[in-house]
């Protein structure tokens, strides 16, 4: 049986990875080392690319349209599920070696801290997605003919319609600490658009892997750049793709707030608002309210940072601090493993300081402290851990309460229904406890909320036949008029 | 001290070092002799508890005088730092890059056409052919390259066309954030270029930085031709950080086979040119300043008097020395590898220059 002393298991093989340009490997005489996130020990060396570079390569964006829409986007379809396959269960080529499925996870834990459960649990989310392209597809489309994507034009109900692709590729720039993010670029190819994929610097990974079953499974290689590097290589391709995706903190989302080239993602602050007709049963939601907080580590703009109620809220916060203080770190392999590791020096020092300054507000405290053993920051080697944290605040007024931190982390907070919605700010995803038809015509009014859900649906429980932040179609495509008449004789 | 390459004659080594033992005596004699010297170092002389005229002997002992702090030359009088030996001769007055606030100073009546002559000489036909015109794609205004480069193609027997570019702009877009603005100030730089380019002016030669070259050849490539194609034999090229990879980058996709000299430098050391790169060489690229006019050293992060072995990373310490400015030890805000000397330049370089790990993120790079 595995103790609780923290073990890591280092891959012994060190992979070369290249720069990809539109499918072909680049070797660059600029090299970082991935390295393993608490021993520091070289994994993977990865050519890092520069700006020019990619200014250079997008002058053939086109290109990779061009080879994609040779290809039926029904056919694309089958091929995106076959990558899915290929993803979970074939070993593929990484660089200048192989990976087993095995081999990912465990690389991808070692460089990002994740566990190697939740590496498990986000490649499923992956290969779902893929397999169920065609349902996914149709739903963001709302059930467009396809071939419109690809022709540009069609009928629909007698209607002529038109669907002009903005952009040839789309560019994202990844981040390096959640990697179920890659869900959302997932169904790119399949609507014949390519791919400008600037990975996070911890996690290389997952784009190389799944470019690596995308070619195995017929997708055109000239559809697919991969370009490590720095700031100026995720600059270039935000510059450089007409649409872009950029995943970030506030203040990313409020650089790029109104640019109609770039969709920022960042806090969800995301939150579970329970309302007065079914507060005196919130035990009946407990399970839920874990799962939303503490699920994927607290990582995704999806788990909920704030639990707001207008009474029980102290025993809402101890029942929850009560479960996840059996939450605490282990190695990355271990079965149990649920709580991931800050890999970059400091951040979790200073979250932790933070949250320290947030309790000197009259009103709140740190629920969970009575129930853990020591601090909330953790260090091991090169690395830290935040022991999961529930906050108590008596007042909406208190600024914890709008806080999001990437750990499981929420602050229960005391409120009048009346004021909730007034109060709770801008939210990616609300789970609504109510019955009440009044408040239920609110939340649905509000603009403020993204994502709703109304009922027991924990906010970490994404639907994936509905658009995440904007619907990428949209994003990539614009509906506009069109029509046609026969031209004299 | 560490051997140094086999390609260069001990003797051409220490010929240099004595050339330079010697030139350090004139120089001090010079700045430190009431008659000819500055007010600054004349005044600074008093503090210094020894006489530098006396006790200098050479390079070595210009450690004496401590780091050169680089603030002393930011605000007035500017008269302090002209010595008295220039006296009646037309005064230039140029400011270093793209800093804001109150920019430092270097003083000038013969140095920078005097370091550009030097260079200009060792230039090949070939690649800069003589009575060639030029294209200065650089930073314009108070900056000592701008009449650098123009006195550089008029030494050569051309003419020199210019851009306006403040450089000072370029770090105020970068630092709000305002990346439309800044894209649009470079079109707005290249499209001048071009203008310039196509009119006919038998252009052959260019000095650019590398972002302003990669934008330029990209912009050469949209139209269907290239930076050789349109005539550019020869670039001179520096002004920020220039890394093995971009060179490559730069040889493999942006030139077109025109032939690119990378050069180091600023306006308070003058200029360092590349010692001849390509694929020869994994297109690593090492800058040898003019000496005995100027020193690099590559020292010790912690211990600045102490030169680093050969091949060894250090912070990059300047040396001045010229009868119109003296700077002796000046720590730059760049780190780089030392190097051995080489046939052309029989004294210390310095390769892979990139800022200095202790500054490097509060740095903000431009064009220039």
């Amino acid at each position: 049986m595995r103790d609780t002393n923290l073990e890591f298991c280092i891959p012994n093989c060190m992979i070369s990875i290249p720069v990809l340009r539109w499918g072909q490997p680049y070797t660059s005489m600029d090299v970082d080392e991935v390295v393993h996130f608490s021993t520091g020990e070289p994994i993977a060396r990865v050519s890092r690319a520069n700006g020019g570079l990619i200014h250079k390569d997008m002058r053939k964006a086109q290109r990779a349209r061009d080879a994609l829409r040779t290809v039926p986007i029904d056919e694309l379809i089958d091929r995106a599920g076959r990558a899915g396959e290929l993803y979970m269960s074939a070993t593929l080529p990484m660089g200048d070696g192989t990976q087993t499925p095995d081999e990912f996870v465990h690389a991808q834990s070692a460089s990002t801290g994740l566990p190697e459960t939740l590496c498990r649990a986000n490649m499923k989310k992956n290969a779902f997605v893929l397999a169920r392209m065609r349902d996914i597809l149709t739903a963001l489309t709302r059930g467009l003919a396809l071939d419109v994507l690809t022709k540009g034009h069609g009928e629909e109900r007698h209607v002529p319609i038109s669907y002009q692709a903005q952009s040839p590729v789309l560019g994202l720039v990844l981040p390096s600490n959640s990697p179920g993010v890659h869900v959302l670029w997932m169904p790119i190819i399949p609507m014949q658009i390519g791919l400008v994929l600037k990975p996070g610097p911890q996690e290389p990974w997952t784009p190389f892997r799944m470019a690596a079953a995308f070619f195995e499974a017929g997708i055109p290689r000239e559809a697919i750049s991969i370009y490590p590097g720095e700031a100026d290589v995720g600059a270039a391709v935000l510059d450089s793709c007409p649409r872009s995706l950029i995943f970030g903190g506030q203040p990313t989302v409020d650089r790029y707030k109104g640019n109609p080239r770039v969709q920022a993602h960042g806090p969800g602050f995301s939150k579970i608002l329970i309302g007065d007709d079914q507060v005196d049963q919130w035990e009946q939601y407990l399970d839920m309210m874990v799962e939303s907080v503490a699920v994927n580590s607290g990582r995704g703009c999806i788990n909920a940072s704030g639990i707001w109620a207008s009474r029980h809220t102290r025993d809402i916060a101890d029942a929850i601090a009560t479960r996840l203080a059996a939450v605490k770190p282990l190695p990355p392999d271990h079965p149990e493993a649920a709580l991931a590791a800050f890999t970059v020096p400091g951040v979790a020092a200073a979250i932790s300081q933070s949250i320290d300054a947030d309790l000197k507000t009259p009103g709140v405290t740190d629920v969970t402290a009575k129930y853990r053993q020591g601090e909330r920051l953790v260090p091991h080697g090169r690395a830290d851990y935040l022991l999961p944290t529930v906050i108590h605040a008596d007042s909406p007024e208190a600024p914890v309460a709008k806080k999001e931190f990437m750990f499981p982390f929420v602050t229960v907070v005391e409120c009048p229904q009346e004021k909730m919605l007034e109060s709770i700010g801008p939210t990616l995803v609300c789970t609504a406890i109510t019955c009440n038809e009044t408040f239920r015509r609110q939340l649905l009014d509000a603009v403020h909320i993204d994502r709703l859900n109304l009922g027991p649906v924990p906010t970490s429980r994404l639907n994936w036949l509905q658009p995440h932040e904007g619907n990428i179609v949209e994003f990539l495509f614009r509906a506009r008029a069109f029509q046609t008449a026969p031209l004299g004789a | 001290m560490s051997s140094v390459s086999l390609e260069v004659p001990a003797a051409r080594v220490a010929a240099a070092r004595e050339a330079l033992d010697a030139w350090v005596r004139e120089v001090v004699d010079w700045h430190f002799d009431p008659a000819t010297g500055c007010p600054f170092w004349l005044e600074r002389a008093k503090t210094l508890g020894w006489d530098p005229r006396r006790e200098v002997k050479g390079f070595d002992d210009l450690r004496r005088f401590g780091e050169f702090d680089d603030e002393w030359l930011r605000g007035g009088p500017v008269q302090r730092w002209v010595p008295r030996g220039m006296a009646g001769k037309p005064v230039y007055v140029f400011e270093t890059g793209g800093t804001t606030g109150t920019p430092k100073t270097r003083i000038n009546c013969e140095d920078f056409r005097i370091d550009y002559e030097i260079f200009a000489d060792t230039m090949s036909e070939e690649h800069f052919p003589k009575g060639a015109n030029w294209l200065m794609l650089g930073p314009s205004g108070p900056r000592r390259l701008r009449l650098a480069v123009e006195h550089l193609a008029q030494y050569r027997g051309g003419i020199c066309f210019c851009v306006d570019l403040d450089p000072r702009w370029v770090i105020k877009l970068i630092k709000k954030g305002w990346s439309e603005h800044l894209q649009a100030y470079k079109d707005h730089v290249i499209d001048q270029g071009i203008t310039i380019l196509q009119a006919n002016h038998d252009i052959r030669c260019m000095f650019t930085t590398p972002k302003l070259l990669e934008a330029l050849a990209l912009r050469l490539e949209s139209m269907g031709t290239s930076i050789r194609k349109i005539g550019i034999q020869g670039v001179f090229c520096g002004g920020t950080e220039f890394t093995p990879q971009w060179n490559r980058f730069a040889h493999e996709e942006l030139l077109d086979g025109a032939y690119m000299i990378p050069m180091y430098g600023n306006t308070l050391m003058g200029l360092a040119p590349s010692a001849p790169t390509g694929p020869h060489n994994n297109y690593k690229i090492a800058y040898y300043p003019p000496q005995p006019r100027a020193a690099i050293e590559v020292v010790d992060f912690d211990d600045p008097n102490r030169i680093v072995d050969y091949g060894q990373t250090g912070r990059v310490k300047l040396t001045t020395l010229t009868k119109e400015f003296f700077m002796p030890g000046f720590l730059e805000r760049d780190e780089g590898e030392r190097e051995a000397p080489y046939d052309r330049a029989p004294w210390d370089g310095v390769s892979g220059v990139r800022p200095y790990r202790g500054f490097a993120s509060t740095t903000t790079v431009g064009v220039y």
